[in-house]
């Protein structure tokens, strides 16, 4: 059984996810960069002391499921979430979906998805794709950040359904509720919230590990790498900083980019001149985040290695600190018509 | 980013898909564009390989050496920790950390090592002698 489903590819899987079960009830008018900015997707933070794959803990955008989540709200759109216990019930679950004409989202593990190549299959456990349709033992797998639709076998689906560890999916498994037509109106709404969420999130929660002072934070600790860890270990501290930026899914630039095309799409509603020079400033942040990977690279291949080396990467990040602290005051400073 | 400027460095990634980047074109407007990788996230990612072998090769030579059981090569081998290996294992993680003795891990009961063996996707024999499959 296949159901009428369009694959769409996405730099994001949970942007493409959203976008993709979105066009699938109807609501035609949101992409991947509308559905990141109306779900506050940009973030940074750094959480010092503890550690994944014995490297830092480093993210570029939220938490794993509130971009779904944010963006079907603002948009009143109602959403079905399922957590199961039992691996009987999860699948028996998914098939009546199924059934019933309805493809869903499902957070799955990616260590055993066998679809991604060996180099990339970590313990991680928020990758999200589509299931939208049976032929005997193969589900039909739209993964947004494939560029055609794939397929495993109801045994493997099942065991990236049920992989373990931090954020254990338990079986995930989420959609939209088909409802009414979703209104221009109901949109610029969506990207008012969203922007707001996000200036909150960058400039405004207390402490200093997250948004534009958590940045900074990093910074000043990446200057001490050096010394702190040692060279080699230093180096692999800053492959993964440059992984959780450019790896698969980010669009380029930690988000950044994505952000700048979520603000050209939003002016298209709103028509405030200012939010295309905003995106200008988004597009300069993922330029110089890039310059710092390069940096990086330099570093952890060998090529660099001195203090200087270390003090001009965190510089970069510094730079990159004042840039979006401006963007998101800017943000913080629109004046909304409605 | 501009869009002529995404790179195009083939990753491992990229031989099987290539992934979507956001850039500007010559007007400054947002577009998409493919990527087959960028060689400053391929050598990244070998970075973090690099270590893992290293870490590897290090348990292997600790279980040679009688200082651990074949478990922290296994669990080396499969990018675990302990906490992990206790999730998918169902044992508590000071059981496994018990079990990483070699002393200890000789008199386990077979049905304990199938536990193990099973969720390393080898046989109990493969656990004990550290052999390895694919996938």
């Amino acid at each position: 059984m296949e159901l009428k489903f369009n694959h769409i590819q996405a730099a994001h899987c949970e942007n493409g996810v959203t976008t993709s079960l979105l066009k699938n009830i109807g609501v035609n008018q949101i992409t991947e960069p509308l559905a990141f900015g109306i779900g506050a997707g940009l973030f940074f933070v750094y959480i010092p002391l503890m550690k994944i794959n014995n490297g830092p803990v480093i993210a570029f955008r939220t938490l794993p499921g509130l971009i779904f989540k944010r963006t079907c709200k603002a948009l009143d759109i109602p959403v079905v979430r399922k957590k199961f216990s039992s691996r009987e019930k999860a699948e028996a679950f998914l098939q009546q979906q199924l059934a019933e004409g309805r493809p869903v989202g499902c957070q799955v593990g990616v260590y055993y998805l066998t679809y991604f190549p060996k180099e990339y299959r970590f313990h991680f456990n928020a990758h999200n794709l589509i299931v939208y349709g049976k032929e005997e033992d193969n589900y039909l797998i739209s993964d947004p950040v494939m560029e055609t639709t794939t397929t495993l076998t109801s045994y493997e689906l099942e065991r990236v359904r049920f992989a373990k560890g931090a954020l254990a999916p338990k079986g995930q498994l989420y959609y939209p509720v088909t409802g009414k037509p979703v209104t221009d109106e109901q949109i610029k709404r969506g990207i008012k919230s969203g922007i707001q969420k996000n200036v909150q999130n960058m400039l405004h929660i207390p402490g200093p590990i997250t948004g534009v002072n958590g940045i900074k934070f990093t910074a000043n600790r990446i200057k001490k790498w050096r010394d702190k860890l040692g060279l080699k270990e230093a180096g692999l501290y800053l492959a993964q900083l440059v992984r959780m930026q450019e790896e698969i899914g980010t669009g380029g630039g930690g988000f950044r980019y994505i952000y700048g095309a979520f603000l050209q799409e939003a002016y298209a509603y709103n028509q405030m001149d200012e939010m295309l020079k905003i995106s200008q400033l988004f597009t300069q942040s993922g330029d110089l985040w890039r310059t710092a990977a390069v940096q990086a690279a330099g570093i952890y291949k060998g090529r660099l290695g001195s203090q200087e080396d270390f003090n001009q990467m965190g510089d970069y990040l510094l730079e990159i600190a004042e840039i979006e602290k401006n963007a998101f005051t800017q943000l913080n400073n629109l004046k909304w018509n409605s | 980013m501009k869009k002529e400027d995404v790179p195009q460095d083939v990753s491992a990634l990229g031989k099987i898909t290539k992934e979507v980047c956001y850039a500007t074109d010559s007007e400054g407007k947002y577009v998409t564009e493919l990527s087959k990788g960028w060689d400053v996230k391929i050598t990244a990612l070998d970075k973090a390989w690099e270590d893992i072998d290293v870490r590897i090769a290090n348990a292997k030579q600790k279980v040679l050496n009688g200082e651990a059981s074949p478990l922290l090569f296994f669990i080396e081998q499969g990018i675990m920790d302990i906490s992990l290996l206790a999730d998918y294992t169902g044992f508590w993680k000071w059981q496994i950390k018990c079990h990483l003795k070699p002393g200890v891990f000789k008199n386990l009961a077979d049905k304990k090592l199938q536990r193990y063996a099973e969720v390393f996707n080898v046989s109990v024999d493969d656990l004990k002698n550290m052999k390895v499959h694919g996938a």
